[in-house]
């Protein structure tokens, strides 16, 4: 199942690679990153890959924002089905 | 693969916008819970309710989680009570309402929908003693809601019934006057009124339903308000292109979900409604929407014709996002409940003549308004004639949910609290209708040939 991630935050050093070491430590896979910096913020938005993740999708979600606020990001995943409903017919 | 911009502009609806899925509903059938017995009957109903909708507020929140999306309401509704009651050797109504009461605590719903009475011909006895409880049993439940059908295109108008709900009404107020009385704003009176409609205080699960639904309410009116601020100026036919493409996008979000919560739950999926239905938050009111479109303030002239195209074009959006659009769809209006309705209210801009031609042209009716607390029960029968009326002739669910709040007048505010919030007293006609209302009887179903 795919899932979309986004991640906001002040830009600082190394916030793909705390972002990527928690996906990766939860075996999730990225397929797809893009990423711009707005005004001194860090915006970034992941297309993933959860099937390999040992949690239910519910307490991944709950763990990425959990962790992400320790480090202070705003990280958000969101099933990407309510995407495709919205915007492909 | 899916855009930047397009997964921006679903997070931005959801964060900026209050889109969310107002409430899923479960339908649950009580028709084997009749009994002869009260008792019997009443431990039926919680047993029913209890083991159907075990899941359902767990389930929603998990949706909620892993979708991203609010779903603001978890909600039950119930046969009208009337026909399980009607079985039970008793005249004491009151316990069936405590009954649904306990069983949506235990569930963990905030409502319960289906304390009613089918009565647009004729009323049964049961339904005449479910109608005389509805005040002691508002008064002394928390979350159940009553409704009652009155009216319909086929059959005309049950008068008698309209007589008794003016004094339900405000027997309803006074008894729940140490509450702003509260208990009203749990009591909706339909004409037409639908079987499978999601939202709260008028939902129930008609008897042409299956065993079990999930029904879907979506919401969106800040989302609606947002996109049209990209058609500043421009024609009409712009308008409702946007209205249409913005309901067809949340509708599709809500059928999504609704089949997810049908799975989950084992229970058949009935309809998604597609509702514009305000809070009283700002940025998420129906009236600011209307003013969007060129209006000063909300209930002055032209606001009629502009409602006419909201709540078409939402529904044209939503019925091509999903083969199943019910319950009550369209644009709803209730003052209390929306930002720039209690705004235009307060400035004396919004009355209540503007509303009853507002609902002529948009789903359901007069709702959440609050009217000076010394209306007679006679000029509130007479207000449900009105509105009834305009439902039965045009062929539309309408519905009147009135607060005479007991003590207080125009100028004073009743304060609900939650997502009911608060109404401005509006002022009603004074003459009496008194003699009008006294006649009881029917009034006969319109012609359905001849139509100009």
């Amino acid at each position: 199942m795919n899932a979309i991630v986004t991640v906001i935050g002040k830009d600082r050093v190394g916030i793909i690679a705390d972002v990527c070491g928690l996906l990766a430590k939860n075996q999730v896979n990225v397929l797809d990153i893009s990423q711009t910096v707005m005004q001194d913020y860090f915006t970034m938005i992941m297309m993933v890959d959860v099937s390999g993740a040992q949690l239910p999708f519910s307490e991944l979600v709950k763990l990425l924002e959990e962790e992400g606020k320790a480090v202070n990001l705003s990280i958000r995943a969101m099933r990407e089905d309510i995407f495709n409903a919205m915007h492909r017919i | 693969m899916l855009s930047r911009s397009e997964i921006l502009q679903t997070i931005d609806m959801i964060d900026q916008q209050h889109l969310d899925i107002r409430t899923i509903t479960m339908g649950v059938s009580l028709l084997s819970c009749c009994d002869p017995n009260p008792e019997t009957a009443c431990r039926k109903v919680y047993e029913k309710i209890t083991r159907s909708a075990e899941r359902l507020v767990q389930t929603g929140e998990d949706i909620e989680r892993e979708f991203g999306i609010p779903i603001v309401n978890k909600r039950i509704s119930v046969t009208p009570m009337a026909l399980v009651a009607a079985a039970s050797d008793t005249g004491d109504y009151v316990p069936f309402a405590k009954a649904m009461d306990r069983a949506a605590h235990t569930c963990g719903v905030n409502f319960i929908g289906g304390y009613s009475a089918l009565v647009h011909k004729g009323m049964t006895e049961a339904d005449r003693k479910l109608i005389q409880s509805i005040p002691e049993a508002l008064s002394e439940t928390e979350l159940v809601c009553s409704s009652v059908n009155v009216g319909s295109t086929r059959s005309g108008i049950n008068m008698d019934a309209v007589r008794l709900l003016g004094q339900t009404v405000k027997k309803t107020a006074q008894r729940t006057a140490d509450r702003d009385s509260l208990g009203c704003a749990k009591l909706v009176i339909f004409c037409n009124a639908v079987e499978d409609n999601p939202f709260m205080a008028g939902a129930f699960h008609g008897v042409g339903e299956a065993e079990r639904i999930i029904n879907v309410g979506v919401s969106g009116p800040g989302v609606v308000y947002h996109a049209l601020q990209s058609v500043k100026g421009r024609p009409f036919d712009e308008v409702a292109e946007t209205v249409k493409k913005t309901a067809f996008r949340i509708t599709r979000m809500g059928e999504l979900v609704a089949r997810e919560a049908s799975r989950r739950l084992d229970t058949p999926f009935g309809i998604v409604d597609l509702s514009l239905a305000p809070t009283p938050a700002v940025g998420d009111s129906v009236a600011r929407i209307l003013e969007e479109m060129g209006l000063e303030v909300c209930g002055t002239h032209g606001t009629t014709a502009a409602l006419a195209l909201l709540n078409d074009a939402v529904k044209k959006g939503g019925v091509m996002a999903s083969s199943s659009v019910g319950g009550l769809s369209g644009a709803f209006i209730p003052v209390s409940e929306d930002e720039g309705m209690i705004a235009a209210a307060r400035a004396g801009v919004l009355q209540m003549d503007k509303l009853e031609a507002m609902t002529c042209v948009c789903s359901v009716g007069l709702d959440m308004i609050a009217v000076p607390g010394d209306t007679t029960a006679d000029t509130i029968a007479a207000i449900i004639a009105d509105e009834a009326a305009i439902g039965m002739v045009n062929n539309k669910t309408t519905a009147v949910r009135i607060i005479p709040a007991c003590g207080k007048g125009v100028g004073d505010t009743v304060e609900m609290g939650g997502l009911l919030g608060a109404a401005p007293v509006m002022p009603v006609h004074r003459e009496s209708a008194a003699d009008f209302i006294a006649r009881g009887g029917r009034i006969p179903a319109p012609l359905h040939s001849l139509k100009n």
